[in-house]
């Protein structure tokens, strides 16, 4: 039998009326037997093009790290490390769109530990793990030429200014926190921020949400003088970098060989990643050191205890960023004040007939985990700052310009600055004894 | 893993179409033309109050004129989707969905889609639509009920 339009005029109007849920599977009208021969096409289903490209892709940033690695620590060449952070910008960057990267690979990496029904692609557990093991053999070869994000930021900063060193620090600080609150709301499911607040995607993609490209464009204008900002104060993954960098089988050095203190590299680094000669503390500073150092040894229990309880009093806001408990608070709310509007999620939810009850369980135990979550997490800063004071009670000597192994970005800006040639032999005009004292 | 809405899930709110970090979306009407009901009125191609069923755009639900219809024989059109036009709306598919067979429903067509490591539109999905899929699998696709 064959429906004809007045029956499916009244199967509108009776449709309408019900508001029938639609079963999947149900065929209102079946399918008709066609004279003319005419069979359905099937249902055309471009493949995806990420597929055949993320082995391309793993490959490309395993050539380009090593390239890296080899133009840094053996060429000592800054043009090449821009050649090369060009052609990353144009292949991972403008080419490849940005996604995914090893910044927000870390969420993905985090996410999957926590919940094992979250499955991590072997190419991003690669994209993850690559750019570590290389900074844990030759530094943040990484950041210098094959980070799409560092790569926009470093070719605009033409004209760096040097920032106060302390001003630096702290705003540094900022990574930390990120770092850890994003790995806290990756693992527990409420999103990955480092990939929703990435200032330059949408520049890779050439489209965006106009919030962001303002961002991203306040931070390259800023970039102009104060280089590379995101990598200085925001990158989460510079932070694991860092860390590595500094255990690191080999790293950049600023001089070639032998370091005559001749001060001309002292300008040199944007980052403030170059670290001056010090004369070895008196006994008088050592001994006040110490002392500081047991006091806050002694401090350091309270001072993670003060995070833990910070980090469990944030943690409602925090998981208020989850859509199940964000969804079981709107829901409440809708309950307890009348006349709440109701939200698309809150319409949807009751649409789909699942049992209220169920949800505000649910939304109780993400709380539960975010409570646990956000007090390690709380902890786990505090350490971190902890560790930091510590370290500065302890300022040893220091005889030459070195780089600093966790900020430094192995750029390579500042080998030009470094008159010793690589077989060790001066220029005649450094070995003047008038510029041998003023070196000190 | 890339990304793909679950078409039973899916309550075309609308979103799919604003909130993707392409313009125009990478998510687009498809049609499992195996379920359709080759309907000469098509619940996802009509306005709702139309009552002359010709093709004016008037008549027409799609705001771009992305959803085409073909005569095949009396009374049966063969409805497509033009996906450089459509936008994703799911305007179409609402109709089809709540009227019709719910043939037509909304995919993330992935010769579009850039996966995002986080999809724009699943983080503000009200259904909770959208889940991974393995790159293998990228489609949810309708079929035809094993009766
Ligand atoms: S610090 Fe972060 S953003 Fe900058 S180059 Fe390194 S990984 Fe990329
Ligand atoms: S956002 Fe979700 S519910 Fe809305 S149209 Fe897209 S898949 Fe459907
Ligand atoms: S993954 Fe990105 S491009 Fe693809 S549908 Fe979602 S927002 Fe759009
Ligand atoms: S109504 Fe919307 S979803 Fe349907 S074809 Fe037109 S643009 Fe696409």
């Amino acid at each position: 039998m064959r429906p004809s339009t007045p029956h499916r005029l009244l199967a509108w109007a009776t449709a309408a009326a019900a508001m029938a849920q639609h079963a999947f599977g149900e065929m209102r009208f079946p399918q008709p037997d066609f004279e003319s021969g005419y069979t359905p096409p099937a249902t055309p289903s471009p493949p995806p093009r990420a597929w055949a490209w993320e082995t391309l892709d793993v490959a490309a940033l395993g050539l380009a790290l090593l390239l890296a690695a080899w133009l840094v620590l053996r060429r000592r060449s800054r043009t090449g490390v821009i050649l090369l952070t060009a052609a990353c910008l144009a292949y991972f960057g403008f080419y490849r769109k940005g996604c995914v990267c090893p910044i927000g690979s870390l969420q993905n990496v985090a996410l999957g530990l926590i919940d094992p029904n979250f499955a991590v692609p072997v190419t991003v557990v690669a994209f993850f793990a690559m750019p570590l093991l290389a900074a844990l053999l030759f530094g943040r070869v990484f950041c210098a030429g094959v980070c799409p994000l560092g790569a926009i930021q470093d070719l605009v900063a033409v004209h760096p200014i040097q920032i106060p060193s302390p001003l630096s620090e702290a705003l540094g600080a900022l990574r930390h926190v990120y770092l850890v609150g994003s790995i806290l709301l990756a693992s527990l499911g409420a999103g990955f921020f480092i990939c929703r607040y990435d200032p330059f995607v949408a520049f890779f993609r050439l489209d965006g949400k106009l919030p962001m490209l303002l961002f991203g464009a306040g931070l390259l204008l800023v970039g102009v003088f104060v280089a590379r900002p995101y990598c200085r104060f925001l990158c989460p993954y510079g932070v694991l970098l860092g860390w590595l960098s500094r255990l690191s089988w080999h790293h950049a050095s600023v001089t070639p060989a032998q370091c005559i203190q001749c001060r001309l590299c002292e300008r040199s680094c944007p980052f403030d990643a170059i670290r001056f000669p010090a004369p070895p503390p008196s006994r008088a500073s050592l001994e006040r050191g110490r002392r500081a150092f047991l006091f806050l040894l002694v401090l350091l229990p309270v001072l993670i205890g003060a995070g833990a309880w910070l980090g469990f009093a944030s943690s409602p806001a925090l998981g208020g960023l989850h859509h199940t408990v964000a969804l079981s608070r709107q829901i409440l709310m809708e309950g307890a004040v009348p006349g709440t509007p109701s939200t698309q999620a809150s319409d949807a939810f009751r649409a789909s007939g699942r049992a209220v009850a169920a949800l505000h369980e649910e939304a109780a135990a993400i709380g539960h985990r975010f409570a646990v979550g956000s007090a390690l997490a709380g902890a786990f800063l505090a350490l971190l700052f902890g560790l930091k004071l510590l370290a500065l009670t302890r300022r040893p000597g220091r005889a030459d310009y070195e780089t600093d192994r966790a900020l430094c970005l192995s750029c390579a800006r500042c080998f030009r600055f470094c008159p010793v040639r690589p077989g060790g032999e001066v220029p005649p005009e450094f070995l003047t004894p008038e510029k041998q004292t003023h070196g000190r | 893993m890339v990304w793909q809405i679950d078409p039973l899930k899916c309550i075309q709110c609308g979103n799919c179409a604003t909130r993707c970090v392409l313009t125009p979306s990478a998510v687009k009407c498809v049609h499992a033309f195996a379920v359709c009901g080759h309907c000469r009125l098509c619940f996802g191609y009509f306005q709702p109050e139309t009552t002359h069923l010709h093709e004016g755009a008037e008549n027409q639900l799609c705001p771009s004129g992305a959803l085409m219809r073909r005569f095949i024989e009396e009374p049966y059109y063969q409805y497509t989707i033009d996906e450089p036009l459509c936008f994703g709306c799911g305007k179409c598919v609402k109709g089809c969905t709540t009227f019709g067979n719910g043939s037509l429903f909304l995919q993330v067509r992935h010769d579009r889609c850039v996966n995002c490591n986080e999809c724009a539109i699943a983080r503000s999905c009200p259904a909770d639509a959208f889940v991974r899929r393995p790159a293998s699998q990228p489609y949810i696709l309708k079929e035809m009920p094993t009766a």
